[in-house]
């Protein structure tokens, strides 16, 4: 079946997934809600209970899980296809852990509840820094693993500035805060969420969209690619601010959510018969509908407080690898 | 299209890999560069597919140099064939050869008819049409190899750099491959190959260049270069030679005494 299906028809199938996922988005939730008549009220600009529900909380969430679903996934792709190695994920860049550490900072000094967007801004400044701090390594004609070692570092630096915050956090609830945070969830986000990350998200797709074929070409290796005419600094580079781009965003307005760029390009792979630049836009539907499966299953558990995004989201994802790893061991 | 290089130079680290080379090869001929383990061959094919910039001395490309003709336009007019047969992701063998169009695609434009036949063409040379829907890991090492060398002609460039294509082959493919390059140079290509078989390059190349510690032992007609005192400088080795069917063949034979 993996080896008829087609390209064309795998992104319809994927996509018509998102949508019937993204409805069921909207229709789960703690409110009891009339979708029909919160729609007609929404549209017509009745301000109801349920048109409020609506457009304050489920959209937001509906359309922020698929946001970051699709962006981690297109995200892992590109990583993967980068350093031509199927255990790497957006998280090695190090970007991910600085974006982390730049809203923990905002939460440290309590700036979180000052204005709305404080939160993801932090989120996209540490993103930022550590973008800068990547190209200030790889802008010295850095190879690729140059780079790995430099976002590893990066990770452990801020991993050992979370660590630092709630050591010296001022009092157990900011480490209440801090740590709830980092679990990842996309509960009570708003719209205007949606409306900062959305453009960068978009740009980063599309930078990352289209290093298809440079990344197709990297499967003979650099020196090959290289002859077939692609310039592999500027290559790093463009998938550096898109990886950045995309994963500084998500990280920023969800918290840490692992596991859906490992596991959703692996997945994957198979399906669009291992060709990396196929593997790009497949990922981030799938990335998409697997987030937003996984917020519903949040949601619809009979667990309160509800578990959170990322917590559910790894307790999927690791038996899910240990499947794959013993797959391929019987493979090979 | 010739490509030339003049008295280049390239430092890797501390180690001069390549120490005043001059170099050059033509369309319709097949060049072969021999020369033992180190001795700047990958680095010389490197240089001349303008994959490592030549510290000192030029390199030009019928008589442009790499960024007068540009890196778009070169990726049409030289296929490389790199060494080692690195294959990332176990892809159809099709897809794997229709790498080799990338240099003449579009952004976003898909495969024309031109193409498809390029490919086509590709897997009949190679000898692997009966493999196309099979994956590089359901293959063996030189039907790998063979995948590789018909994603270079896939190209369909003027000009084909491989790097010791013929390393992981049976005898059979061993000539099979080295026919396909004489095609190739008969049709009209250059092509330059390195290999280490002597006898194949004795036989099948028109000019042979030895390099020994970065620098041109000796260059011209086969006969020439694989003199008994040239191998057993570079090599090491003592050959022995005899004549088949009017072309001389040398094998290696023992290492050379010293003196």
């Amino acid at each position: 079946m993996r080896e008829r299906i087609s390209y064309g028809a795998l992104v319809a199938y994927l996509s018509l997934l998102v949508i019937v996922l993204a409805a069921g988005s909207l229709s789960v939730g703690y409110a009891p809600l009339d979708i029909r008549e919160a729609v007609v009220d929404a549209v017509q600009g009745r301000s109801t209970l349920g048109a409020l529900v609506l457009v304050e909380l489920r959209i937001p969430r509906m359309l922020l899980g698929a946001l970051v679903g699709f962006s981690l996934g297109i995200a892992g792709a590109a990583m993967q296809g980068l350093l031509r190695n199927p255990l790497a994920e957006p998280g090695i860049t190090g970007v991910s852990g600085m974006a982390a550490l730049g809203a923990v900072i905002v939460f440290y000094f309590g700036l979180a509840g000052g204005a709305p967007l404080v939160l993801p801004l932090g989120g996209i400044a540490g993103a930022a820094l550590a973008t800068f701090m990547l190209y200030g390594i790889a802008g010295q004609g850095a190879g690729t693993m140059t780079l790995i070692l430099a976002g590893v570092a990066i990770n452990s630096f801020a991993g050992a500035l979370t660590s630092l915050a709630l050591n010296l956090a001022p009092n157990p609830f900011a480490v209440t805060e801090i740590v709830y945070w980092l679990l990842g969830s996309l509960a009570d986000r708003s719209l205007q969420y949606v409306w900062l990350v959305s453009p960068l998200m978009g740009i980063g797709w599309i930078m990352l969209v289209m290093t298809g074929p440079a990344l197709d070409s990297l499967t003979l290796g650099e020196d090959t690619a290289a002859s077939m005419g692609f310039n592999l600094g500027r290559l790093r580079m463009q998938l550096i601010a898109g990886t950045a781009l995309c994963v500084g965003s998500a990280v920023a307005v969800t918290g840490s959510v692992a596991f859906v760029g490992l596991v959703v390009p692996h997945l994957l792979r198979p399906w669009v018969k291992q060709q990396p630049g196929k593997l790009l836009l497949v990922s981030g539907l799938g990335g998409a509908a697997l987030t937003l499966l996984a917020d519903v299953a949040v949601r619809s558990l009979p667990i309160r407080p509800e578990l959170k995004l990322g917590v559910v989201l790894a307790i999927i994802g690791a038996p899910f690898l240990f499947g794959l790893i013993w797959r391929l061991r019987s493979e090979a | 299209m010739r490509i030339e290089a003049e008295n280049i130079s390239v430092r890797l680290g501390q180690v001069d890999a390549l120490r005043g080379v001059d170099f050059a090869a033509d369309a319709g001929e097949i060049v072969g560069l021999i020369g033992p383990n180190g001795s700047g061959k990958t680095t010389l094919l490197r240089a001349l597919a303008s994959l490592r910039a030549a510290d000192g001395g030029h390199v030009h490309y019928a008589g442009r140099s790499a960024a007068e003709v540009g890196a778009s336009e070169l990726s049409r007019q030289i296929a490389y064939l790199a060494q080692g047969g690195e294959v990332h992701w176990p892809m159809r063998v099709e897809a794997l050869v229709a790498l080799g169009r990338l240099p003449h695609r579009r952004r976003f434009q898909r495969s024309a008819a031109a193409d498809r036949e390029a490919i086509e063409r590709a897997l009949l040379a190679a000898d692997i049409v009966a493999l196309r829907d099979r994956t590089m890991n359901q293959i063996s090492g030189g039907e790998r190899m063979r995948a590789l060398i018909a994603r270079a002609l896939a190209v369909e460039a003027p000009m084909l750099l491989a790097d010791e294509p013929v390393a992981a082959l049976d005898p059979l493919h061993q000539l099979q491959v080295m026919e396909l390059l004489r095609k190739k140079a008969v049709s009209g290509g250059g092509v330059v190959v390195v290999l280490h078989d002597l006898a194949l390059a004795a036989r099948f190349c028109d000019r042979l260049v030895l390099l020994n510690s970065g620098k041109v032992l000796a260059a011209g007609e086969p006969a020439s270069v694989l003199t008994d005192a040239n191998v057993a400088k570079a090599f090491g080795v003592d050959v022995v030679r005899g004549a088949h069917d009017g072309a001389t063949y040398v094998l290696p034979w023992s290492p050379t005494k010293r003196q």
